[in-house]
């Protein structure tokens, strides 16, 4: 039940993301044409939609990167449009780049990521074991691995500084399944911690396995959502809370294999 | 996504009109005191330089001052906008230009006083340092690159210009004044009143030259951005088109429709 | 700021003990400057002596130019860019850790040069003092400049060529102020060298306050 108008009703109520009708632009091209967005914490969303969307800019532009020009844009509290550099501490990207320095070590790589972000070195040693870089891939110039091992790095880096909200593109792709398994086990934990997830990918099976809702992007546009009632902070009063259930992973598999047909708002 | 009120009709106005009837008389008027002027001993007819050279070196600075202050306008946040955007670039082609002619005019005079078409006279090589740095920013201006990206770079470098311009002043003067060449200051000292009046009217005339050309030619650049402003409402329909007409369809397999093959 | 600041210059100059460009590349390069002016100028009628506080400085300016380029190829390596702005870094820390990576490898260029223009050239090394203290505040200022125009033509995509015609006219007065104290420093000078080590400094102030200022607005925007 929702409390108060203004009052806290609780963590897990805090949204995570809240975008309305925002619009971003590449140059004069607008990447995102109006997304309406309630995500909220501790929440993983796999989003999907067909090449040229708009995935990864909505990525982006959650991790700051993107400048929103139009609408509501807020990221763990940060508004974007006023402020976009401070929610990036928060924030771990895994984009299709990898953000690694060629002539480093893996070791030097990861601990160089991890004291920028001013994330101390707790994690550091249980990230690169977990993923496998810990032994004879420690002091290997990143320039030498081959392209999934880079993700691993990639990912290791994330997974030591441990942000609140996790931004994957395509995080999959170029991993074997080993990988694969370790990837999902160590976003489920995250998730557990109370981090936020949002990934996307193309790969339905692993995918809706390890979100608890799908979001549907085409031109720019949130077109589908199988959580569609907004998670919203109970001073907004557009929207009511939704009740508390279990992720409706029935409703989830049946949209997937419907992905073909796209819902125009 | 601002508009700014534009005429509509190319970049032509009353107060452009003014201005250019204004400039375009006092160009005249320096030119007849300048051809008026008696000839020097030294310098013949060269000395007749004095009305417009000073006056196309003054201009170059003013136009550099506008790049520099425009560029500070902008990098503000606070008095962020465009149009400071496109003032900086459309007089920092005009200073370009005039620097260009202060050279130009610098080396005529100074042929009969050195005898060689350029002999490092201090304002001269600064002039020339300052054309070099201005073609830089407008090559800036011009890369490939979002529009965001670019503004923000070539403000930074437009606010760094008079610290450099400072600087660039005190090292060439210390350096020429190392071997006491006579420069074309010297030239200009023991000259009459005539000489002075055109000199001061010559700067009037160019002044009023630059306003001109810089009312114009920001305006033009106006102009462009409105045209790419428009674009965006068009794009945004068109993108979220994208989701009905780009979809990629995969081919029926004939096979499959026609029943099995033998 | 100021612990961003040795985190990336530690990197950097990490990354160049690894790579060892600057030392494998850089440093040839600025020795091939200086022989290649003996080739152009005749060693035997004493024009090299004469020239080689310019000498050394030009060649000390086109390092400075591969050095900077150097700097930020490292970051433009697969989304680099990008990687500096997720990480939470100050771009003011940044700057002066980039500067600072730049200026220490300049420094060793400078030192390499100085050994090559007395052998190479035979010139006659007075004045300490004068020659050591123009060389540091010079470099500062070459530095912080380099690194300035390195991020206005960084990530575009006619960087080789922008950098340079950016630069140069900018690095000028250095050359010219460099150049004068050497001089003095060489027993060739006729005034002090003091008031242009003045003047550098005064370069190298406005940039360092330049780039302090300007990084953060630069590195966001594309």
């Amino acid at each position: 039940m929702p409390g108060p108008p203004g009052s806290v009703v609780g963590v897990s109520m805090a949204a995570a993301l809240r975008f309305r009708s925002a619009v971003a632009l590449l140059g004069r091209f607008p990447a995102l044409a109006g997304v309406d967005l309630d995500v909220a914490a501790g929440e993983i969303v796999l989003l999907q939609g067909p090449n040229g969307a708009g995935k990864t800019s909505l990525l982006r532009a959650c991790a700051g990167l993107l400048p929103v020009v139009d609408g509501v844009a807020e990221v763990l509290g940060h508004d974007l449009r006023l402020d976009r550099r401070s929610v990036r501490r928060s924030v771990g990207l895994l984009g299709h780049a990898t953000f690694l320095y060629d002539d480093l070590s893996v070791i030097d790589n990861i601990r160089f990521a991890v004291k920028a972000s001013g994330a101390g070195d707790g994690r550091l040693a249980e990230a690169m074991a977990v993923l496998g870089l810990d032994g004879r891939l420690r002091g290997v110039p990143v320039s030498r691995l081959s392209a999934g091992q880079r993700r691993r790095v990639a990912l290791a880096v994330i997974v030591a500084r441990a942000p609140e909200l996790w931004l994957l593109d395509e995080p999959h792709a170029g991993l074997d399944t080993d990988s694969r398994d370790v990837l999902d086990a160590v976003v489920r934990d995250a998730a557990a911690s109370g981090a936020t997830i949002v990934l996307a990918s193309h790969e339905h099976e692993r995918a809706t396995a390890l979100a608890g809702r799908t979001v549907t992007i085409a031109g720019g546009r949130i077109v589908d959502d199988t959580k569609p009632v907004a998670v919203v902070a109970p001073s907004d009063p557009a929207v009511a809370a939704p009740p508390e259930e279990a992720p409706a992973a029935p409703a989830a598999v049946a949209d997937v294999a419907r992905s073909e047909v796209v819902h125009v708002a | 996504m601002a508009r700014a009120a534009v005429a509509t009709r190319g970049t032509s106005s009353k107060l452009t009109r003014v201005l250019g009837l204004l400039a375009l008389a006092g160009i005249v008027t320096t030119f007849a005191l300048g051809l008026s002027l008696p000839r020097t001993v030294e310098q013949h007819e060269y000395s007749r330089l004095i009305a417009i050279h000073p006056a196309l070196a003054e201009v170059a600075y003013l136009a550099l001052g506008v790049v520099s202050l425009a560029s500070l306008l902008y990098l503000v946040r606070r008095t962020r906008s465009r149009l400071w955007d496109l003032l900086a670039g459309a007089s920092a082609e005009i200073a370009a230009v005039f620097l260009a002619l202060t050279l130009v005019t610098g080396s005529i005079w100074g042929r009969p006083t050195w005898g060689v078409w350029w002999a490092w006279d201090a304002r001269l090589t600064l002039t020339a340092i300052l054309l070099a740095v201005d073609l830089g920013y407008l090559a800036l201006r011009r890369v490939p690159a979002e529009i965001e990206a670019r503004s923000v770079r070539s403000a930074v470098l437009g606010v760094i210009l008079p610290a450099l311009i400072i600087v660039d002043h005190f090292a060439v003067d210390w350096w020429r004044s190392l071997h006491q060449d006579s420069s074309l200051e010297d030239a200009k000292d023991n000259l009459g009143t005539p000489f002075l009046v055109a000199m001061f009217v010559g700067f009037a005339a160019f002044t009023l030259l630059y306003a001109w050309l810089l009312v114009h030619r920001f305006r033009l650049e106006q102009l462009e951005e409105r045209l790419e402003d428009e674009g965006l409402a068009v794009a945004l329909a068109e993108r979220q088109a994208e989701a009905t007409t780009d979809r990629p369809r995969p081919p029926v397999r004939p096979e499959l429709a026609e029943g099995a093959r033998p | 700021m100021w612990r961003d600041a040795a985190l990336v210059a530690g990197k950097d100059l990490r990354i160049e003990g690894r790579s060892r460009v600057t030392t494998n590349q850089v440093a040839p390069f600025a020795i091939l400057v200086l022989v290649l002016f003996a080739f152009a100028l005749d060693p035997d009628r004493g024009v090299l002596v004469k020239a080689a506080a310019g000498l050394f400085w030009i060649a000390v300016l086109f390092s400075s130019l591969l050095a900077v380029q150097r700097s930020f190829a490292v970051e433009a390596t697969d989304g680099a860019r990008d990687g500096l702005r997720l990480s939470g870094l100050d771009p003011a820390g940044i700057f002066l850790g980039k500067a600072a990576a730049v200026a220490v490898q300049l420094l060793a260029l400078e030192v390499l040069l100085g050994v090559g223009v007395v052998v190479l050239y035979g010139a006659d090394l007075h004045g300490p003092l004068l020659l050591v203290m123009t060389c540091l505040v010079s470099t500062v200022g070459l530095a912080a400049a380099g690194v300035v125009y390195g991020v206005l033509a960084a990530g575009l995509k006619v960087r080789e060529t922008l950098l340079p015609l950016l630069t140069l006219p900018a690095l000028a007065p250095v050359l010219l102020a460099a150049t004068r104290a050497w001089e003095t420093a060489l027993g060739q000078g006729v005034d002090s060298g003091w008031k242009w080590v003045q003047l550098l400094a005064v370069f190298a102030v406005i940039y360092v306050v330049a780039g302090v200022l300007g990084f953060g607005p630069l590195l966001e925007e594309a």
